[in-house]
């Protein structure tokens, strides 16, 4: 088996220490003799969706991101619709949260979204929303929570019908009004925790690795546990952290 | 001084004393913090008395290394500036310095989301600038917006300042140019021009990627720390300044230092700099810039820099229980990767590795985000470590950190806790010394790594013992 992750943008989105998600992905995988491969799309290169089963996109600064907004809907919107279309799981953090709705207002500009969930992210009076945070998701096997750390400027507000990733415990969320946070369609997971998230949820990983793994070999796989003395050990860190 | 604006001062002046007599520390900021309340124009009032003029030092890592080694510099010449030297470096510890300290000149190390109230205040003599690295997100923002803020405080300063700017930073080389790209008045720039210095690759956490000026990607010939290095827009042509201050020919020696030759507009000086790193070599070579602008002769410059002490916690070493214990702060990608490319140095002398001490809190002088230490390449010390303890209110998930970056796990113990953490470092270091028998064995030594109010609860701890001075004295 080979779990197979897509950076987009890896040079341009990833502010938030995004490569610990990744680094964190390669290890559980190898040490469960899961093959694990990784490759990057950066601005005008195309994406193949049949080619990777995990794509992952983190945050930017704002010039990267004006810039990332522009060539996704140019170069990659069609592919990345047809892979979460057909399975494939992405993980949207922070600035590439906000660029899967139909649009995301920059200072005066409003850029263009990439259409995948129904949401859209504005400019409102006040400070950033900043700090540790703490949500409950159910992913289908019960409510779990995910810690992490968020820090935007941007509010999304979901649409009719979209479904939120979690609701707030601790911390802002999408906009600090309406306790929900993120977003969820299918495989698709945008939200604002960072820190990086991956690291601090050992459980979300594993979940996505096998989501991944069974696009790609039809069956959702039994993973292997692993000894997560110390990832559980984060985890109960960073909750508290959040107060939770 | 008018009467009412004296009483303030007087008054300030004496809550410092009271809050150092009480013992309970500090005293580098509520004087100043009261005087700003009393007076918000406290700064431009006191710094006017200073005749010689100030000169103010930024940086995201380096600054209080900088100004010290440019107050050794001074000091070199029987001059004595006003000098926030341990390191409070908010608008309040600038005004509590100019509260508590007579003298002609001031030398500020300011923070880099201060620089420009600052600047504006006191207008400098002479600005240097060092490097902007991603650190503390949360706090600072973007570091391209705060290099346009620090673009117009340049503009603000150009005509009565002069500057020392890192050529090797695009963030810094490109102030020294003013919006139609011509050179501005006054800057003289400094960096490495020796190749052999070069990093293998470009590092995880890169940040400045893209043009100043027009936004195409910059190509890199060489980064030596970080996204420090030599570096050109194929767009515009935009490229790295000729430093008229330049380390020519550099060499590395682990803790002890390091020698370089250094290029001067007044010729070539031999420089000994007893600290450590790379990173070193880069504030050396402001001081020696702000040392000329400052009128000192190069050859004074480098004797001065000969004998340099480390700043508060950027490098020093305390004896704890019969243990060498170097302390390194580390607060950021770019600083903590120094810190450990200059460790991995040191671990290849030692067949077991190293034991460390790694302090993580997540306070707001921290940062309350601690995500950086996934930015930071701990990959390095993967297979250089004999023993680590975590410490530091976010303990576990530096913990975390190393496992993902391969450090065996067996090695790799968590006590959240600063005193029994540290005594329980220096206890392993000290019995693997004594395991492996004297004289042939190695000295035990513990690298201790914390973050900044990591490094102020060990120094305090340490102070309690009687085995260092408090910083404030």
């Amino acid at each position: 088996m080979e779990l197979r992750v897509l950076s987009l943008y890896p040079e341009q989105m990833n502010i938030y220490a995004d490569r610990g998600n990744i680094v964190f992905l390669q290890r559980r995988c190898e040490w469960r003799g899961i093959d694990f491969s990784h490759a990057g799309a950066g601005p005008g290169e195309p994406v193949d969706p049949t080619a990777h089963d995990l794509f992952y996109i983190g945050g930017g600064q704002d010039r990267d991101q004006r810039m990332v907004a522009k060539d996704m809907v140019a170069s990659k919107r069609e592919a990345l619709a047809d892979a979460t279309g057909d399975g494939a799981v992405l993980l949207a953090v922070c600035g590439g949260y906000q660029l899967l709705g139909h649009s995301y207002q920059l200072d005066e500009e409003k850029l263009p979204g990439l259409g995948l969930a129904e949401l859209e992210t504005v400019r409102e009076p006040g400070p950033r929303l900043i700090g540790n945070v703490a949500i409950e998701v159910d992913l289908g096997s019960g409510p779990r929570i995910l810690a992490g750390f968020e820090n935007h400027g941007g509010r999304t507000y979901l649409g009719e019908g979209a479904v939120a990733l979690g609701t707030v415990i601790e911390g802002k969320g999408n906009n600090g009004r309406d306790g929900r946070e993120g977003v969820r369609h299918d495989n698709l997971i945008g939200t604002y925790l960072h820190g990086p998230l991956l690291p601090k949820n050992a459980w979300l990983a594993d979940h996505l690795i096998a989501l991944a793994l069974e696009r790609r070999y039809g069956t959702r796989p039994e993973l292997e546990p692993l000894d997560d003395a110390f990832e559980d050990a984060a985890h109960a860190s960073a909750r508290a952290a959040a107060g939770a | 001084m008018s009467a009412g604006f004296a009483t303030k001062v007087a008054l300030a002046r004496g809550i410092g004393a009271a809050s150092r007599a009480s013992g309970r520390g500090g005293g580098t900021t509520l004087p100043g913090r009261v005087l700003l309340r009393l007076a918000p124009d406290a700064i431009a009032r006191l710094g006017d008395r200073l005749d010689g003029g100030a000169t103010v030092v930024s940086a995201t890592n380096g600054k209080t290394t900088t100004a010290g080694m440019i107050a050794a510099i001074l000091a070199a010449e029987g001059r004595q500036p006003v000098h926030n030297r341990a390191g409070s470096n908010m608008t309040w510890g600038v005004a509590t310095a100019l509260l508590e300290q007579r003298g002609h000149e001031g030398l500020f190390e300011v923070d880099e989301a201060w620089l420009p109230r600052v600047s504006e205040q006191l207008h400098p003599r002479l600005v240097v600038l060092g490097n902007l690295f991603r650190d503390q997100l949360d706090r600072y923002g973007e570091m391209e917006a705060l290099a346009d803020d620090w673009a117009r405080t340049v503009a603000a300063c150009e005509g009565h300042s002069a500057f020392a700017l890192n050529a090797d930073d695009p963030l810094i080389a490109d102030l020294g140019r003013n919006p139609e790209g011509r050179p501005r008045e006054g800057v003289l720039y400094f960096g490495i021009d020796d190749p052999s210095q070069a990093l293998p690759e470009l590092q995880h956490a890169f940040d400045a990627k893209h043009c100043r000026r027009c936004g195409h990607p910059y190509e890199y010939e060489r980064a030596f720390v970080g996204h420090l290095g030599h570096y050109s827009c194929p767009n515009c042509g935009a490229k790295r300044p000729r430093p008229d201050v330049a380390a020519t020919a550099i060499e590395l020696h682990g803790m002890e230092g390091s020698r370089s030759t250094i290029r001067t507009p007044e010729g070539e000086i031999e420089l000994e700099l007893p600290l450590p790193g790379l990173y070193n070599v880069y504030n050396a070579l402001a001081a020696v810039a702000a040392g000329i602008r400052l009128g000192v002769a190069p050859k004074r410059i480098a004797a001065a820099l000969a004998e340099m002490k480390a700043a508060f916690g950027r490098v020093e070493t305390i004896e704890v229980g019969g243990v060498p214990v170097s302390i390194l702060l580390i607060k950021n990608p770019a600083g903590a990767n120094e810190v450990l490319r200059t460790l991995l140095l040191e671990a290849e002398d030692e067949g077991e590795g190293i034991d460390l001490w790694i302090a993580l809190n997540d306070r707001i002088a921290d940062g309350r985000d601690v995500s950086w230490i996934w930015d930071a390449d701990f990959e390095l010390l993967d297979s250089a470590v004999r023993r680590v303890v975590c410490a530091g209110t976010r303990a576990p998930e530096m913990a975390l950190r190393l496992k993902y970056a391969g450090w065996p796990t067996d090695r790799i113990e968590v006590i959240p806790a600063i005193e029994p953490s540290l005594d329980a470092a220096v206890a392993a270091a000290r019995d693997v010394a004594s395991l492996m028998g004297a004289p042939m064995s190695r000295a035990p030594r513990v690298f201790a790594l914390p973050t900044y109010t990591a490094l102020l609860e060990l120094r305090k701890l340490l102070a309690d013992r009687g085995l260092a001075k408090e910083f404030w004295r």
